[in-house]
């Protein structure tokens, strides 16, 4: 915009922004008002230049007021952060480039041949549920013993478990050339590092407990009157620790408790049933003992009985 | 042994996506925080200048004893508050003997620090000693005009740092529609000597005049105070060239081996290497494969059809 004399102002429409780069102060200002008289008349110029090409911009009118379409702002400022860099591609993709696969889009309801309906592809009362197999028929392949339902489910297993392999790889590379999706975040869970000390495990929540729960029984009490910290959940397991086997064995499992048994019998009977036994330090604990009970358990720290002290209210009359 | 660790709330996987680096950014948002001691008007000026970016600035109102902008070590602090809250501009007040009521205006790119520009505050009038009348105050959150007065923000390369940190400071949000009143403050700076800026914030009347454009009148409303230069930190070239780059910075590949003549039109030219005739690899001479031998097979078939033939017939 030019002004009375050869002033032109840079105008940056799209910031709001207006400079005057040739502006100079007649004299050195005589006081501080005066200078910031003459400072704000300049930016009352200045804005003035701005308004004038704002308000001829061409406006929609709204029910808060009049609305202009702001050109975007000419002045460069460095960004905050970097430009998004371009992904590669997954295994998957690079595959099916090769190959010429197209994607396709797949319905949400797909036609069931057994049932004549219309079921959905995903989730409750879907086509081909795994679940729902009643027969499945023997091939020639299979061996005797195997159980092709439990089997199924290990082949399920096994392919999530690659499929997670695959995706995991498959975000190291993007991580690599700095492309992780903005929701992911790769975390080191365990280093193992040859050579050096293994990194202290970082202790769970279920871990503290049971460590503060452990603690807490080698008071005088057992932990049973500890002052408990605001919020602190009572010890999990109290008393003594079994572990009962289940007396009847589930179906293709071993029977535990059969094994326990025979596992000491056999032992007890076995060839080598007198080696179980290590006799020279049988005989060393039988007799430790028996000079423990002679000299009278004359511990030096148990505190010996005083018969010539008076016990305290011993004689109180009630 | 990796991890894959996705938010587990739909709030959180907005909250990330909107933090993560995009084509066209967000507006850039304010950490304000102050050192081990501040004056008076250090923390005024600060408190100010919180309010005046309300929505788009966060204040931090602990003393932070660990943070030194110019020296190697003292950034990390800084990053790390940057790299928290999401904050690319910051501003840390402090007040020394050797630097009274100081301020440290600074970048950040990708949360690493990307420039630093210290300056002195003088002659500091607080929002609270302007009067005027309440009608015109602005308003939370309006896009401000910016106005620099002065050649020493061409000419002295610190001046020209500080413009353009006042910019960003202030500029708030990039928006492409504007609501015509809502525009009621500006924010007018003057160069009064090659060291010295004088800052004030005014609010914006609009008077009638005779055409559509309105008339402008400025009222001084909020602090007010002069900025001696300090100490300044540009940013090293690469690190400027790759902050200032833009996703429609790309040069036009150039078209090549390809004419536009007006008799032929459209002319390409094809380039063939040379061919190297004793080099070429021999054909597939696999044994079934041999034209030789296929047409020996078929001339074997004919003639036993045809020997069969002539049998019969002379049977």
């Amino acid at each position: 915009m030019d002004m009375e004399t050869d002033q032109i102002y840079q105008i940056d429409v799209g910031n709001l922004l207006a400079f005057n780069p040739n502006h100079r102060f007649p004299s050195a200002p005589s006081s501080r008002e005066e200078l910031v008289k003459e400072c704000v008349t300049e930016g009352t110029k200045l804005v003035q230049a701005i308004a004038d090409t704002l308000f001829n911009f061409p406006s929609t009118e709204t029910n808060d007021g009049p609305l202009v379409q702001l050109p975007p702002p000419t002045t460069k400022l460095p960004r905050e952060k970097h430009l998004p860099r371009p992904k590669p591609p997954t295994k998957w993709e690079e595959f099916a480039l090769k190959k010429g696969i197209q994607k396709r889009k797949k319905d949400k309801i797909v036609y069931d041949e057994t049932t004549d309906k219309f079921k959905r592809r995903h989730g409750y009362d879907r086509v081909n549920d795994d679940n729902d197999i009643p027969i499945i028929e023997a091939k020639a392949s299979d061996e005797p013993g195997e159980d092709p339902f439990a089997k199924r489910l290990d082949d399920k297993k096994k392919r999530v478990g690659k499929q997670e392999k695959n995706r995991l790889q498959n975000l190291k590379t993007a991580a690599k050339a700095g492309a992780l999706p903005s929701h992911v975040q790769l975390a080191v869970t365990a280093l193992p590092i040859s050579g050096t000390k293994t990194q202290p495990q970082k202790l769970g929540k279920e871990a503290l407990g049971d460590v503060a729960g452990l603690a807490a029984t080698s008071t005088a009490s057992g932990g049973k009157f500890d002052k408990k910290l605001p919020g602190e959940k009572p010890p999990k397991k109290q008393g003594k620790h079994h572990k009962y086997l289940p007396v009847l064995p589930r179906y293709g499992e071993v029977d535990e408790e059969k094994e326990q048994t025979n596992k000491v019998l056999s032992k007890l009977l076995s060839k080598h049933s007198h080696e179980i036994l290590n006799v020279g330090k049988a005989i060393d604990m039988y007799n430790d003992k028996k000079e423990k009970k002679k000299s009278g358990r004359s511990d030096k720290l148990k505190a010996k009985k005083d018969i010539t002290k008076k016990k305290p209210y011993a004689n109180k009359a009630k | 042994m990796m991890e894959i660790r996705t938010p587990k709330t739909h709030k959180a996987k907005r909250v990330l996506e909107k933090r993560a680096p995009k084509l066209v950014e967000n507006g850039k948002k304010t950490l304000i925080l102050h050192g081990t001691k501040t004056s008076a008007t250090v923390s005024s000026v600060l408190m100010e200048l919180y309010r005046l970016k309300k929505g788009g600035a966060i204040k931090y109102s602990r003393r932070n004893a660990n943070i030194r902008p110019f020296e190697s070590g003292g950034e990390t602090s800084l990053e790390f508050f940057s790299q928290k809250t999401d904050c690319s501009i910051f501003v840390y007040g402090s007040h020394t003997k050797k630097r009274p009521d100081n301020l440290v205006l600074g970048r950040m790119y990708d949360h690493h620090v990307y420039d630093l520009i210290e300056v002195g505050i003088e002659n500091f009038k607080s929002l609270l000693s302007f009067s005027y009348d309440k009608k015109i105050a602005p308003h939370e959150g309006s896009k401000p005009f910016i106005c620099f007065t002065g050649e020493g923000f061409e000419n002295v390369p610190e001046l020209k740092q500080l413009k353009e940190v006042l910019t960003d400071l202030f500029r708030g949000e990039v928006v492409e529609n504007l609501n015509l009143t809502g525009l009621d403050r500006a924010y007018v700076c003057t160069a009064i000597s090659p060291t010295k800026v004088f800052l004030t914030h005014c609010a914006i009347k609009l008077k009638k005049s005779g055409t559509i454009v309105p008339r402008i009148e400025l009222v001084e409303v909020g602090p007010s105070m002069d900025l001696v230069i300090r100490r300044n930190r540009l940013p090293n070239e690469g690190l400027r060239k790759e902050a200032m780059k833009s996703s429609k910075d790309k040069p036009k590949k150039k078209l090549k081996n390809v004419d536009q003549n007006d008799v032929l039109g459209k002319l390409g030219r094809i380039y063939i290497p040379d061919q190297e005739v004793g080099k070429i690899p021999l054909a597939d001479k696999s044994k079934g494969v041999k034209r030789e031998r296929r047409e020996g097979k078929l001339k074997k078939d004919k003639e036993e059809g045809s020997a069969s033939k002539k049998l019969k017939e002379s049977e």
